[in-house]
Formats: structure tokens, C-alpha cells, sequence
């Protein structure tokens, strides 16, 4: 980092809360345009069925209602279907998926027929009115069940219902399994989870139909991806249209997509020429906004006897829905190089199978495929401890790979930095590891029906989306670059344009601080601005734990040259040489002559004035970054649970959580803590509360909050948090992704604490989530069936 | 997320509020807190043509000791039944209900008017105002009627409420010398209860004298457990209380839901009135 660092590392509140704490963001849902109508949809109550008819005549008298289309009616405007950018396979198949379906329905919640009203109530109550005839169709929604022999068909087309199979080999398998001493199998099941934003979706688009340009506002993490791809699906030259995302509220994933609604908005706005308006309700997102997760997993491992482990081999099973969203296909495939953790092996083999269900699409949620990948990882390591007679962390420190640089994993991915021992010891420390093993002890001796568990889970993760030409060989359809505009202002202020979409994280916050530091300004003198394909054509936006270690870098390697174009400036000016002038706190000094200076501020004056300039120099102070990272990051950490669970009712209390976690540097440590809270709290919530489930005939059971157990603050002990520090390799300030790492680590370190709670008990495999009525069944079982 | 069209009155008497229901016909409702008539209507499950906002009648908001019994007005909040000082003895169960309603919002609209009125049978108080022998009153346009808590709860979402009739105020008998307690099981801290179980226990040196033990969400409507409740008189020990809480199966079969089997259900009220006597009692 330049000398005089200031912001970088230290808690700067963040610039975003004022407006959010005082009600002056700008969400989609509080945004209003003159002659703005409502649209809403009729969505089908069955999991499959065919569409006989659509009468809308009852919906078109209603009151205040300006038009309404089905399916068919509307089929003229899309020049392509919803796009899916991630076809893993050459062989995969791919289903038409079209935002209001015409002839059959594969999913409860699937749209068939759009209302538009005046307002949002008269939109809601005439598609109540539109009478839809459906021809019912068996449904399929489970993985096993739609793989059986004979099962319905998601789509009649495809022969069955597997999507795709997709295979990843470091190393000889076979030989790893025909040398070991040991092989341990654990099978688990990762339940089906539905995102929670706080905001839902909304879409606005405003049509100008004279220029024949559309604006449309969203609660989207990806303006730039979906301008790109709705000017695709609606045939509209990408120079007209013009996507913002303005202040979105939260999204996990599920706002990492090309929606059905956003499509549909703009055919109307096209065809009505009037702006259109479209909010989803709460119980209405979650029929119609992806879920994640829902696989069924094996992995085997071959190890010594010692425990030392010598092989990795995965199957899985990933429903894909109904059909496919947009990253779907390659979401079990960000874990599919990470089911050896931070472990070490000769080879490695995974398979994943990607199998289509009359269900809600699923795709990309908090994580991706890593959450999936550390559970089975950390279930399993802990079944071979069990088997070699090793304690949790005497295996993991056996099995851990080398500290260092671009070190090799059976995965076949290089991890930029590895240090796992001392963070594991940093966690034990912080928790009083042998206390809680007193007190465990203690309790069982007593036969207290309050049994202790101790959960571990010590993961690494790959994050930082990714270098463009890793995701070729994926056959992922984009880039993995982000952009930054750095622009020195004549009154000495600056602006950071950036490609990356903020949705909650901070990012103005952060970028301030890089940006300040850099150029040596105040951070109040710094204006992020992002999220409105205009303002900031180029991004590639935020998932995946990518921004800071991809857009920031962009960021900070702009600044960069915004710096040295002014010591050009500068070395003018001041009729010296650039080498002989020195950078520091936003001013450049003659060496050994510090009084002769030139303060950044009046050089952004004088390269606007452009009155004396080198010859050669442009006017102005301004530098662009496109930022392609060589690897992704991989963060790392360890994660201590200890849970309570009451014997007699099965209930499960968590006491303690500790993590230490290992981000390399860290921007903002109230930020990252912010991350890791939102995280840990995500992941328990796998562990304990959220599960959705469908009935046989595609009936959404877990269909609104009160169902679907999304947990609260009160749920939560005070999480103990740490951090180590080993900057990554990846890029020049050392940044690794923090985002998803609380919710990659914590399911699993609930779920071994449970397990270790009812080690003695003997129980067999404790299921997710945990509810008290499955744990209860399991000391019921593991007693016999004795109540 | 947008419920049907209503029309909405606000009375400033009961009176007038009587007469709107009266004359707004069948689908007229009255609303109190809101929080659990706006959630069906929001989902569309309720469609009232009418709603007769309650909520401003600050008569009906009361915690008054009437001698032998507690008056309690309709409107009065969860929240403020929370703290009421005249809830002592047995009584104080009210406020120990209250305590584990929701979360602090639902807590400061919610009302126990409307809490009985809704005959949830997953809801708290209705299983309280059971347990202490209570009673409610309605008003109608033809009078007002005391309607025993043993004969008002008909079935889910159903009571002896005649339409057009408002709820006024709930009463529950003062009894000294015995302990209470709500042993609520849930999966989040603002749940609906799983089980719960309401004691009321007077005992001496250890010895239970009488017992009276609700249930909610064990059945249609809130449930006395009669069996255990005879078990209980005369038990002086852990195991005669165990044993007693066994008898709770003679209660029948809890529907399943998707929290719980009947099974476990049948299981967590047995536990629960363990912990729940235990706990009166200390
Ligand atoms: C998030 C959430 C969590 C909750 N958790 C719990 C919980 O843990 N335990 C629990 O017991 N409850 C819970 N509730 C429900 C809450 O306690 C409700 O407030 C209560 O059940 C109803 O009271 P109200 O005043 O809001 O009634 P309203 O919603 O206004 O009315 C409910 C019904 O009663 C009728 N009504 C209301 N007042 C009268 C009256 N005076 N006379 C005649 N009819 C009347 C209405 O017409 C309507 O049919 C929860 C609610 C929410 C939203």
C-alpha cells in the first residue's frame, strides 16, 4: 500500500446508512413515473398441466384494467427465451423456458396469463378474474423420484429428466481406493432453500417509444448482465436500453438472474407504450424467484490407517427446477473442486448430475455450491476421525494441506494462500477448547438431559469470479473482469465509477476508502457511483464474493494511473523530472525540496484548465481499469460451535459460535464482521430452521414466513469472531472474498456439534435441518424406539 | 400481497360500533389489533366487506380488580397485559402468557379480545383464560351475554361469537395461594407454539392440592387435561407427577402439521407438563 494509508483497515462508518436508516433510499417499489400502470400475473396452481384456455374477458371488464395477454398473445415479442449462460456440457439439454408460458405449465407459480391496471390493487384483483381451463399432468418433484424408471417427464421433449452430467478426475481414483486402508461413506441430503432478501423483486420500465429506448429500473445484482441479455430476448438493440439498479435491498443470489417479470415488463411498456410496474409480494417471490440448493450428495473417502487421506470421490444430485436459470447448470460445480477442503490426497473424482423437477428453478444461493461441498467435506472428515480413532482436530491438522503460496489441492485448483494450522489454533484458543470438553464430560457423567456437542468446521473457499479464461474452460458464457473509471474532478474531488453492483455490501464504503487512500483524499471528497448501465457502461456486477477482489482491484489499479498521469502533471509543473518527485497524502514533493509541491487537487484543476500541460498529455485526469484476475481468492477459516441439545425434546440451543476467519486484507473490519454475522446466521439457518418443501402434486408447502422458518436475531448467541492474516497472492492489495464465507462454514459446524452432542447415543446421521422433532427421532431410534 | 377491497369505519362508541356491524351485514368484521385478521386478508383468505375498527374505543382497555374476579378490557394489548400489576396469583399466568406472544411489535397491537375472538387454537391466551376458569363477555345489539371460556371456543377459528356481537371484556376468577406458569415450545423466538402448556398448581410442603393444566395446539380449540389434572391432586413427588403427566395421552390425537407428528406432539405436551408443574411449584 502507498505510504500516508489512512482508511484502508480502519471501521469508516459506512457512507451508505444515512439514507438507509432514514428512509431516503430509492428501492424500485418507491419509484413512480408518470403514467405508470401495474402489471400482475396469473400463475399456475399446479406443479404440471396443460393449458386448454385462457379467457382474460372478465379481467378486461374489470375495473381500471388496461389490457391483459396470455401466454400466447404475447409470444410475437421475444426474440429468444429466458437465457440460461452456463451450459456445463456440450450434450446438455436445455428446455425453451419463455417468461408467460404458452401451452404447459411445470411449476406452481409458473405465469400464464398478465393483468395491467391502473393500480397495483385493481392489477391484483382482475387476475383473479382471468379463468384459466388447465388440463391436469402427473408432477415429479423430488431428485430420486424424477430419476426413477417410468417417472413423468418435466419436459416431453428430453427422452428423461437428467438435465446434464458433468465429471471432474485429478489423479488415479481407482488406485487411491485399491491402496487405502480405510473408506468412509457419508450420504447427505441439502435441503431445497429459499432466498430471503429484504426487498422483493420489482421492475419498472419506462418505454420511450419516439427514440425507441427503454429505461428499466430492478432490483437486480447484475445490470450490466441483464441489459445485455433482455436486449437479446426482446430483439431491442443493446444501445437502448439502459438498466438501473438503484438502492437494492439485499440478495444472496436470488437477484443474480434474468427474470421472467423483467422480459415481461418490457414487451408491455413496448406494446402499451405507457411505463410498467411490477412488485412481487413476499409469498409471490417465493414461488417465482429462485431457490438454492437441493442435492443429494455421496462422498467417499480413502484414507490410512492413520487417517492420513489419500482420495475424494463425489457423486451428487442437483435439482435444476423446472427448468433452467440462468447459472443453474454450474452452480454444484463452484463446490465441484472444493469436496477435498483444505485437505490434501493423491486424486480426486466428481460427478454431479443435474436433473430437471416440476419445482421452482433453483440457481446460485449465498455460496454456490461451496456450502454443499464443505458439509459433506467436514461431515465426512468427522467420520473418519471416528473410524481412525482421531479427535476432530487431530485429523484435520494430519490432513491439512502445506502453508504456502499457489498450493496444489486434489480439487486441481492452486490455492493462492494456505495457513490453516494457526487459524485452527487461533479458533481453539478463543474458545477454551478443553473447558468445553470438561463441561461436556461433566454433564454426560451426570446424565443431564442437556447434553453439549462441539462442532467443527475448518473450510476454504474459492471465491473472487474469476479470471475469464478458467471460466472458458467451464463453459461459462461471460467474462470474469470488472471495471473501474477513476475521474479527478476540477474542483479536486473525485469519482469512482464501478462495474460492480452493490446490493448491501458497502461497497461505496469500501471503494472510498481504497480510492482515498490512493489518491491521497478525504473520503468525503469521493463519490462512488455504480448500478446504472449509463453512469457506468462497463461491469460484470456482484456475486460469487467477487467485488472487492476483482472490481476493487479495478478500482485501486485506476487510481494507480490517475496517480501517475498527474506525476506527469506534476514533474511539468515543476520543471523536474517524474522520478524525482515523490507521492504521498495526495501531494507530490521534490525530493530532498519538500516545499515544492503540487497537491493532487490543483493538478486535476490544472489537467481540466489544460492551460500548460507535457506535450502529448490529454486534458483531463481520469483512468479506466479493466481488472481480469489470474486466480480466483481462496479464503479460509475455522468455525467452533457448541451447541445444547435437550434429549427430551430435541431441541437444539447454540451457545457458542467462534470464527476465525481469514480474508487476507481486510478494507473495513466493521464490514467484513457485518458479512460474517449475515453469514453465520444464513448457514445455522440451514442447519436448524429453513427447509422448503413441496408436496407430491408441486404444492409450494413452505409458502410464506410463517412456514418457511426463516430464523431472527433472537435465535442467535453473540458470535465470537477473530480473524487471521494471509494476504492473497491474487492481487496487489491481498484481498480475499468474505461475503459467502460465514454461510459456507456454518451449517456444518452446527451439524457436528450436534452429532458430537449424541456421539455417546449413538445415533446414526443427523439430518438437515436438524428440527427437534428429527434430533428427538434419533435419540428415540438410537434408545430402541424406548421413549 | 394486496387484499380484496373493503370498506373501513371508525366508531368512537361502542354503540355506534354495534350498529355498523349491525347494519354492514354478514361480512362486516371488527378489527382490533390487526394482527391476525390483516395477515388473511393480505394472503386473501379473509375478505371482509367491511371492517369496524375497534381500536380507538379506549373503554375497552382496562385491567380492573373487581373483587373477586379480574376485569380485562378487550383492547387491552399483550404488551400491556405484560406488566399489569393487578395480575397476581393465579392470574399473574395472563401476564406470563402475554410474555411469550410473538415479538414486540406483535406484543404492542395484538389484543386479548382478539386474541379469543380469533379461536386459534394455536394462540396463547385462549388456553390461559381455560385454564383459570374464565369467562368473556359479549355485547350484541339485543345486550350482553357472559359466555363461560369452557363453552366459548367451538373449534378452529370458531367460537360462540354470534355475528354482529363484539367481545368486551374477558374475566377470570382471583385465586390466591397457588403458582402459574406457560411452558411454550417453538421453533423461533415469535412463534405460534408447537405445544404449550398453562398450569395452575396450589400445593402445600410439596404436596399438589389442585391442579388446572391447558393445552394449546393440541386440538380443534384449546383443551383442559382433565386426566392429568386428576392425576395431579394428591402427587408429592417427581414421579407422581411424571405419572400424571403420562395421562395426557387421554387427551387424543393431535392433528400433524408440518412442525410436528402427533406423535411427537402427544410427547412434547407430556414433557412440558413435567417442567410446567415443576415450575409452578418453585
Ligand atoms: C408475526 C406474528 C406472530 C404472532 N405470534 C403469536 C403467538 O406467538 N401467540 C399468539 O397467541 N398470537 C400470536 N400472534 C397473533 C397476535 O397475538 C394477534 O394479535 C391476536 O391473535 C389477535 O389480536 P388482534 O387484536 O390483532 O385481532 P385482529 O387481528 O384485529 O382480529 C382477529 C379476529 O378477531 C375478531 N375480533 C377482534 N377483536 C374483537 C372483539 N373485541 N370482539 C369480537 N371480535 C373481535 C376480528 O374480527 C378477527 O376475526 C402473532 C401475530 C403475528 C402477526
Amino acid at each position: 500500500m502507498a505510504a500516508g494509508q489512512k482508511y484502508v483497515g480502519g471501521g469508516v462508518p459506512r457512507k451508505e446508512d444515512p439514507q438507509l436508516l432514514t428512509g431516503q433510499a430509492t428501492f424500485v417499489e418507491n419509484l413512480t413515473v408518470p403514467g405508470m400502470v401495474h402489471a400482475a400475473l396469473v400463475r399456475s396452481p399446479y406443479g404440471a398441466a396443460r393449458i386448454k384456455k385462457v379467457d382474460l374477458s372478465a379481467a378486461l371488464a374489470a375495473p381500471d384494467v388496461v389490457a391483459a395477454f396470455s401466454g400466447e398473445d404475447l409470444a410475437d415479442e421475444w426474440a429468444a427465451g429466458l437465457p440460461m449462460a452456463w451450459p456445463v456440457t456440450d450434450d446438455i439439454r436445455i428446455p425453451d423456458h419463455w417468461p408467460v408460458a404458452k401451452d404447459v405449465v411445470r411449476y406452481v407459480g409458473d405465469a400464464v396469463a398478465v393483468v395491467v391496471a391502473t393500480s397495483r390493487a385493481a392489477a391484483a384483483d382482475a387476475a383473479e378474474l382471468v379463468d384459466v381451463d388447465y388440463e391436469e399432468l402427473p408432477t415429479v418433484v423430488d431428485i430420486e423420484g424424477a430419476m426413477a424408471p417410468g417417472a413423468p417427464r418435466v419436459h416431453e421433449s428430453f427422452e428423461n429428466n437428467e438435465c446434464y452430467t458433468w465429471t471432474h478426475s485429478t489423479g488415479d481414483i481407482d488406485a487411491a481406493f485399491a491402496k487405502a486402508d480405510v473408506v468412509v461413506k457419508g450420504e447427505y441430503t441439502q435441503p431445497r432453500l429459499i432466498p430471503n432478501a429484504m426487498e422483493p423483486r420489482a421492475v419498472l420500465v419506462q418505454p420511450s417509444p419516439a427514440a425507441g429506448d427503454f429505461t428499466m429500473w430492478s432490483t437486480t445484482q447484475i445490470p450490466h448482465i441483464a441489459k445485455i441479455l433482455l436486449s437479446m430476448i426482446l430483439g431491442i438493440s443493446e444501445s437502448k436500453m439502459r438498466v438501473i439498479a438503484p438502492d437494492v435491498g439485499g440478495g444472496f443470489g436470488s437477484k443474480l438472474n434474468v427474470y421472467a417479470e423483467e422480459a415481461l415488463c418490457i414487451a408491455l411498456a413496448r406494446r402499451l407504450g405507457l411505463p410498467v410496474k411490477w412488485v412481487a409480494g413476499r409469498s409471490e417471490g417465493y414461488l417465482a424467484t429462485i431457490h438454492g440448493r437441493d442435492q443429494l450428495q455421496e462422498i467417499e473417502l480413502a484414507a490410512t490407517s492413520e487417517g492420513k487421506i489419500l482420495g475424494y470421490r463425489v457423486k451428487i444430485r442437483a435439482n435444476m427446477g423446472a427448468y433452467l436459470q440462468l447459472v443453474a447448470p454450474g452452480v454444484p460445480l463452484l463446490g465441484g473442486f472444493l469436496y477435498c477442503g483444505s485437505y490434501g490426497g493423491e486424486a480426486y473424482h466428481f460427478e454431479c448430475t443435474g436433473v430437471f423437477t416440476n419445482t421452482t428453478p433453483t440457481d446460485a444461493y449465498r455460496g454456490a455450491g461451496r456450502p454443499e461441498a464443505t458439509y459433506a467435506i467436514e461431515r465426512a472428515i468427522e467420520l473418519l476421525a471416528r473410524k481412525v480413532g482421531l479427535d476432530s482436530i487431530e485429523i484435520r491438522k494430519l490432513n491439512y494441506l502445506p502453508q504456502g503460496e499457489m498450493v496444489p489441492s486434489p480439487g486441481g485448483l492452486e490455492f493462492d494462500s494456505t495457513n490453516y494450522a494457526p487459524n485452527l489454533d487461533r479458533a481453539l484458543e478463543l474458545l477454551g477448547h478443553d473447558a468445553v470438553r470438561a463441561e461436556q464430560a461433566e454433564r454426560r457423567a451426570q446424565g443431564s438431559t442437556k447434553v453439549l456437542g462441539l462442532g467443527f468446521s475448518t473450510f476454504v473457499e474459492m471465491c473472487g469470479l474469476a479470471p475469464s479464461q478458467v471460466l472458458a474452460s467451464l463453459n461459462y458464457g461471460a467474462g470474469g473482469w470488472d471495471a473501474a473509471t477513476v475521474r479527478m474532478l476540477p474542483t479536486g474531488k473525485a469519482e469512482v465509477v464501478t462495474g460492480t453492483s452493490p446490493h448491501g455490501q458497502g461497497h461505496v464504503t469500501c471503494w472510498s476508502q481504497i480510492a482515498a487512500d490512493a489518491l491521497g483524499l478525504d473520503i468525503d471528497d469521493i463519490e462512488v457511483l455504480h448500478g446504472d448501465t449509463h453512469v457506468a457502461p462497463h461491469g460484470m456486477n456482484t456475486y460469487g464474493s467477487r467485488s472487492l477482489s476483482v472490481g476493487g482491484i479495478a478500482v485501486y489499479e485506476a487510481c494507480g494511473r490517475v496517480v501517475e498521469k498527474a506525476k506527469t502533471i506534476a514533474a511539468h509543473l515543476l520543471e523536474v523530472s517524474p522520478e524525482d518527485l515523490a507521492f504521498e497524502n495526495g501531494s507530490f514533493s521534490v525530493k530532498g525540496v519538500p516545499d515544492r509541491t503540487k497537491a493532487i487537487q490543483e493538478l486535476a484543476y490544472a489537467a481540466w484548465t489544460a492551460h500548460s500541460l507535457p506535450e502529448g498529455t490529454e486534458p483531463g485526469l481520469e483512468a479506466n481499469c479493466v481488472w481480469d484476475p489470474p486466480n480466483f481468492t481462496y479464503p479460509f477459516g475455522s468455525h467452533l460451535c457448541v451447541v445444547e441439545v435437550d434429549t427430551e425434546t430435541g431441541d437444539v440451543d447454540i451457545l457458542r459460535y467462534v470464527a476465525v476467519d481469514d480474508c487476507g486484507t481486510v478494507i473495513n473490519p466493521v464490514i467484513v464482521e457485518g458479512q460474517v454475522h449475515g453469514g453465520v446466521a444464513q448457514g445455522i439457518a440451514a442447519a436448524l430452521y429453513e427447509e422448503a418443501t413441496y408436496a407430491e402434486d408441486g404444492t409450494l408447502e413452505t409458502s410464506s414466513m410463517i412456514n418457511y422458518l426463516v430464523p431472527s436475531a433472537a435465535e442467535f448467541p453473540s458470535f465470537e469472531l477473530d480473524r487471521t492474516l494471509t494476504p492473497s497472492t491474487s492481487n496487489p492489495l491481498g484481498v480475499k472474498g468474505i461475503g459467502e464465507a460465514g454461510t459456507i462454514a456454518s451449517t456444518p459446524a452446527v451439524i457436528n456439534a450436534v452429532a458430537d452432542a449424541l456421539a455417546h447415543l449413538d445415533v446414526g446421521e443427523v439430518p438437515i435441518p436438524a428440527t427437534p422433532e428429527r434430533v428427538w427421532r434419533l435419540i428415540q431410534n438410537a434408545k430402541g424406539g424406548a421413549a | 400481497m394486496i387484499p380484496a377491497a373493503f370498506e373501513y369505519e371508525r366508531p368512537s362508541s361502542l354503540a355506534e360500533a354495534l350498529k355498523m356491524l349491525s347494519e354492514g351485514g354478514d361480512d362486516a368484521r371488527p378489527i382490533a389489533g390487526g394482527h391476525s385478521l390483516l395477515p388473511l386478508m393480505r394472503l386473501r383468505l379473509a375478505r371482509p366487506s367491511l371492517l369496524v375498527d375497534i381500536g380507538g374505543l379506549a373503554d375497552l382497555r382496562y385491567v380492573r380488580d373487581e373483587g373477586d374476579h379480574i376485569a380485562i378490557g378487550a383492547l387491552c394489548t399483550h404488551h400491556e397485559l405484560a406488566s399489569a400489576q393487578e395480575l397476581t396469583g393465579g392470574c399473574r399466568l395472563i401476564a406470563q402468557v402475554a410474555r411469550q406472544i410473538g415479538d414486540p411489535q406483535v406484543r404492542h397491537r395484538g389484543t386479548i379480545g382478539g386474541s379469543i375472538a380469533h379461536a386459534d387454537p394455536a394462540s396463547d391466551l385462549p388456553a390461559a383464560v381455560l385454564a383459570l376458569d374464565g369467562a368473556v363477555v359479549a355485547r350484541g345489539a339485543g345486550g350482553s351475554r357472559t359466555i363461560p371460556a369452557a363453552d366459548f371456543f367451538l373449534g378452529p377459528l370458531m367460537s360462540a361469537l354470534e355475528p354482529g356481537e363484539i367481545l368486551t371484556e374477558v374475566r377470570v376468577a382471583k385465586r390466591v395461594g397457588c403458582g402459574s406458569t406457560y411452558e411454550k415450545f417453538q421453533r423461533r423466538a415469535q412463534d405460534w407454539a408447537i405445544v404449550a402448556v398453562a398450569a395452575v398448581i396450589e400445593s402445600s410442603g410439596g404436596t399438589i392440592s389442585n391442579a388446572a393444566i391447558g393445552l394449546t395446539n393440541m386440538a380443534g380449540t384449546p383443551i383442559r387435561a382433565s386426566g392429568v389434572e386428576e392425576a395431579l391432586a394428591g402427587a408429592a413427588s417427581e414421579e407422581a407427577i411424571a405419572e400424571a403427566a403420562g395421562r395426557v395421552s387421554e387427551v387424543g390425537t393431535p392433528l400433524p402439521d408440518q412442525n410436528a407428528s402427533s406423535e411427537y406432539r402427544l410427547h412434547l405436551a407430556e414433557v412440558l407438563i413435567r417442567r410446567a408443574v415443576a415450575n409452578a411449584m418453585s
